[in-house]
Parts: C-alpha cells; structure tokens; sequence
C-alpha cells in the first residue's frame, strides 16, 4: 500500500471515530459539504474561529463564576454563545456539556456551574486537539499528492 | 418585488456569534446570494439606513438594495424580533422578507415572530437545505 492510500485509510478511520464516539455530529460534514473550489480553507477557517471565540468565552466564564457575588443571567449569556457556536460547528460533546450547564445556571447552582465549566474546557480541548489532528492528516494527504476522501 | 441588481439577491445576515455570521454568510453565498453581515440590530438598521427612524430611501453609500434580511433571534441589545418590528414599520423596507434563526424552538416564540410577519423561521444550526429551500422562495422574482 503506498503512502497516500494508507494515509486516506487513517483519515477515514479517524473521521469515522470522531462521529461514532460522538466528539462531532452531522453538522461538522454540513460544514465540509461548504468547501469548495471557491472556498478550499472554509472549515479550517471557521474552525479556527471557533477555537480562538471558545477561549475567550471559557476565560469570561471563568471570571464571571468567580466573582464574590455571580451574575447568572451573565453566565448563562455566555454559555448560550458557547453552545450556539459549539453546535453550529458539529462539536456535540462541547454542546452537550453547555445544556447542563445552562440548567445550573437557571437553578442559580454555583457548584453545578463550576463543575461543567471544567467539563466545557475539557470536552473544548479533546475536540481541539482531534480537529488539529484530523486538520493535519488532512495536510499530510495533500503533501503526498493524494485527495481527501469524501466522508458520506 | 423589484428584481435583483446583476441577478443576484443581496441578503443582509444578522447575528451576534462569530462563529454562525460565518456560517450563515457561507451558506448564502454558496446559494449564489451576495451577502452583508451586521453583528447586532443596531448596526443593521444603520446599514438600511433606518437609525433614529430615519425613513430615507435606505440605500446604503452604494445604493444596493436588500432583498432579504436573516436575523437570529437572541441578541444583545435588540432582539430579533424587535429588529423584526422595526423593519415592518418601515414603508421602504416593509415587504423585504425577514428570516428570524433561533437555536430554541419555542413555539410562542415563532408564532410571535410570524405573526408580526416574518417569512419564515428556522432552527439552527443551519444547514445547506434550509438554505437551499430559503434561495428557492427567493427566485420567485416578480416584475
């Protein structure tokens, strides 16, 4: 098997994985199905937004749970973006996390909210460092003359 | 309904997410419309040049015309509905059909909005056949 077919099996596989474990949903392939000659760098450009606007809204959280008396209407503004963004990107897990999170914000549950707010990171960094992989097998791909598979 | 400047609608996308006035700005452009985005209501009265009820001829400095106006619900500031209301009290602006999005399905929610007269509401995220369904209406150009 030469490098390229064995590098789109990787890709395949991978992607695969991604979906069956739940780290992305159907909107990430949405999302693939916009990239085309007109716009090649769309996903990773609007993924790349994604990462850079999702730190920001974790370090707002952070801050807006830590103060001596919290603002939930505040919190749950940001876990509201959090969530819409995460969701428009294909990033269920990240999503899932901001449901619950948003009902501890309702309840006024301080606890709740740190708790997913720990969640949200981390469930934000797995995804992160998975869409760096896939982007980087991606560009492996092409370096070696091959074209991406299609995912279904 | 007037048709479209070199046969390309001019959409004009609201929302205050990053992330989604990207998405929402791809999706109309792969559905050959030709798009503006505004981040909050504010800035899109300002761009149809309805600020401060001002009911001039709502060109912009390029003078193009809006053919439809998306705009996502929850808002800071001005929620879609109330940018909804303003463009209905509009006479220039009142039969330019307004999309509300919302990632909540909310029944009274859309029934408000629909009620006040938007064209038509949808759940996001937003996905290419939602689009592709909204550029179908929006061929329906009359003379």
């Amino acid at each position: 098997m030469d490098v390229v077919t064995q590098l789109q099996r990787q890709f395949v596989e991978y992607t695969t994985s991604l979906y069956r474990e739940g780290y992305l949903d159907d909107q990430f392939t949405q999302l693939q199905k916009l990239q085309d000659d007109c716009s090649p760098d769309f996903v990773a450009e609007v993924v790349s937004l994604y990462f850079e606007d999702s730190e920001k809204l974790l370090n707002n959280l952070e801050t807006a749970l830590r103060q001596d008396i919290v603002d939930y209407k505040q919190v749950d503004a940001h876990v509201h973006q959090f969530k819409g963004s995460s969701s428009s990107i294909g990033a269920q897990r990240v999503k899932n996390v901001c449901v619950v999170f948003r009902n501890y914000c309702d309840a006024q549950n301080l606890e709740g909210c740190m708790l997913c707010l720990q969640q949200a990171k981390t469930e934000f960094i797995v995804v992160r460092n998975k869409l760096e992989a896939l982007f980087n097998l991606e560009q492996q791909i092409t370096q070696a003359g091959g074209s991406i598979p299609m995912m279904a | 309904m007037e048709c479209y400047e070199d046969d390309v609608p001019h959409v004009l996308a609201v929302d205050d997410n990053l992330v989604d006035r990207k998405l929402v700005e791809r999706l109309l452009k792969s559905s050959s419309c030709r798009v503006t985005t505004a981040e909050n209501g504010m800035r899109a009265l300002e761009y149809l040049g309805l600020r401060d009820n001002n009911q001039q001829s709502g060109f912009n400095g390029k003078g193009s015309k809006v053919n439809m106006i998306i705009t996502d619900y929850c808002m800071p500031g001005m929620t879609g509905y109330e940018l909804l209301q303003k463009i209905k009290e509009s006479s220039f602006f009142k039969e330019v059909p307004v999309v509300i999005m919302s990632s909540e399905n909310i029944p009274t929610r859309i029934n408000e909005c629909l009620e006040k007269g938007a064209e038509t509401f949808m759940l996001k995220p937003l996905k290419l056949a939602d689009v592709k369904k909204l550029r179908h209406q929006l061929t329906k150009c009359e003379n």
